[in-house]
């Protein structure tokens, strides 16, 4: 339990020390979403519409900006072999990179989020849900996106590949993401879809570690 | 937790029958070994003879294509954790973070080897001192040369203690005196119950060090090369 907290302690105070990565991603998701009023006109009803759709969308795209330093960096500079050397399980090591993945990029994309989507002019009744859908969703991008970082370690043009393997697996997020908001905006109970979240991020919160760590170790062989 | 290095129990580290496959070449087979504490092995041969991805199966980061390895007669792949507890390996890489401090950057690894903060602290400030790394100990790592960087590595060995080291050419980009300061260390390891494997071109003092010329290990199959790939 140690190491897990050392390992995300050293994660975050690297990514706040480079700071980039975090305000790049943020930077990036509040830009794109701000591109629509202008695409699609200013119409009142139309973004109401597309809101919810044009968040989620955004937040995938943009978490999955920063995904391929999660472990790019540390395989470059040998850091990752001295991780799977630690006495810990690699499953904890991975497990503690991807919290704090979450925690410099899922976060502040929550955090942005309601802000935008007044912008796109949400309906009131969707706030809530849009939180609580992000704060389900955010995470399982970093579990799932952690599985494809680990993948393509040490491949050429990674980050294309990444995406080609990743974005796929992030349908369910988007499906159930944005129904879960349209359904609240439209009165009904979002409950059920925001059970599904739920239930896809336990399950990776188990296997993805896990499926992660077995990439890492396949790349250093 | 840390295993304890006691003198009394001879403690033995050793490869049996041991073969590596690279990109579907064998690199080396038939490779015998034993280590006991004290002991030192040094991995000889020309490039390409298999020194680091021995170094790599020892550390457990690459597994055998044959053979197995023991650690006092019990196979090292029973207890990866263990095995990994018990080893400091230190590769090509150096492992230094640009935006960390030389202190924080040896801090992270002896935390993690060693969870009891206040020792590992105390150890991370005795190691860089004795690599004479103590006046950088706040510099970021984007400012070290080559040699403080692979000193700040080496520091590693020395800010969480672990029996057996497994160093894939040490004194590159080191300086004479640093060099001098490395045998030092690895002398007291010894003498201290510690083993070391380590692969080099350069000349390292070790008293009583065993070689192993890996090169005797390798195996003839120049001629169906050319079947694997165009040749110009």
């Amino acid at each position: 339990m140690n190491r897990f907290v050392e390992v995300v302690r050293r994660d975050l105070r690297l990514a706040l020390r480079q700071g980039s990565d975090s305000v790049m991603v943020v930077t990036f998701f509040v830009l794109t979403v701000v591109l629509f009023p202008f695409g699609i006109g200013p119409e009142v009803n139309v973004l109401e519409r597309v809101s919810a759709g044009v968040l989620m969308v955004t937040a995938l795209l943009a978490s999955m900006l920063s995904l391929d330093r999660l472990f790019q960096a540390d395989y470059e500079d040998g850091s990752l072999e001295l991780l799977i050397l630690t006495p810990a399980p690699l499953s904890v090591v991975v497990a503690a990179k991807m919290l704090a993945h979450w925690l410099t990029t899922g976060l502040p994309l929550m955090v942005a989020a309601p802000v935008l989507a007044v912008l796109l002019h949400m309906q009131a009744e969707g706030f809530t849900t849009l939180l609580a859908a992000m704060a389900l969703g955010t995470p399982i991008l970093s579990l799932v996106g952690g599985i494809g970082a680990a993948l393509v370690l040490g491949a050429r043009r990674g980050g294309v590949l990444l995406s080609l393997l990743i974005l796929p697996l992030y349908v369910p997020v988007l499906i159930f993401g944005v129904g879960a908001i349209d359904a609240a905006v439209q009165g009904m109970s979002a409950r059920p879809h925001l059970l599904i979240l739920g239930g896809i991020l336990a399950a990776s919160l188990v296997l993805a570690p896990w499926a992660s760590a077995a990439a890492v170790r396949q790349a250093l062989e | 937790m840390v295993p304890a290095m006691t003198q009394g129990s001879p403690t033995t580290f050793s490869g049996h029958d041991l073969a590596c496959i690279r990109g579907g070449r064998v690199v080396f087979a038939g490779l015998n070994f034993a280590v006991e504490a004290g002991g030192a092995l040094v991995l000889l041969g020309p490039n390409g003879s298999g020194k680091s991805s021995l170094l790599r199966v020892l550390a457990g980061l690459l597994a055998p294509a044959h053979g197995r390895l023991a650690w006092n007669g019990e196979a090292v792949t029973d207890d990866p954790e263990a095995h990994a507890a018990r080893t400091h390996y230190l590769g090509h890489h150096d492992a230094v973070k640009p935006v960390l401090s030389v202190a924080e950057n040896l801090r992270f690894w002896a935390h993690l080897h060693d969870p009891h903060a206040e020792r590992a602290g105390r150890a991370t400030e005795a190691a860089l001192a004795r690599f004479g790394l103590a006046h950088l100990a706040g510099i970021p790592g984007k400012m070290l040369s080559a040699g403080q960087k692979r000193r700040t590595n080496l520091a590693r060995l020395l800010a969480a203690p672990s029996p057996l080291w497994l160093l894939d050419e040490p004194t590159t980009a080191l300086d004479r005196a640093s060099i001098k300061a490395l045998e030092a260390v690895l002398a007291e390891h010894r003498a201290g119950g510690g083993m070391v494997v380590l692969s080099t071109h350069a000349d390292i003092a070790m008293d009583g060090a065993v070689e192993l010329h890996l090169d005797r290990f390798a195996v003839a199959e120049d001629f169906d090369e050319p079947a694997e790939g165009p040749e110009s």
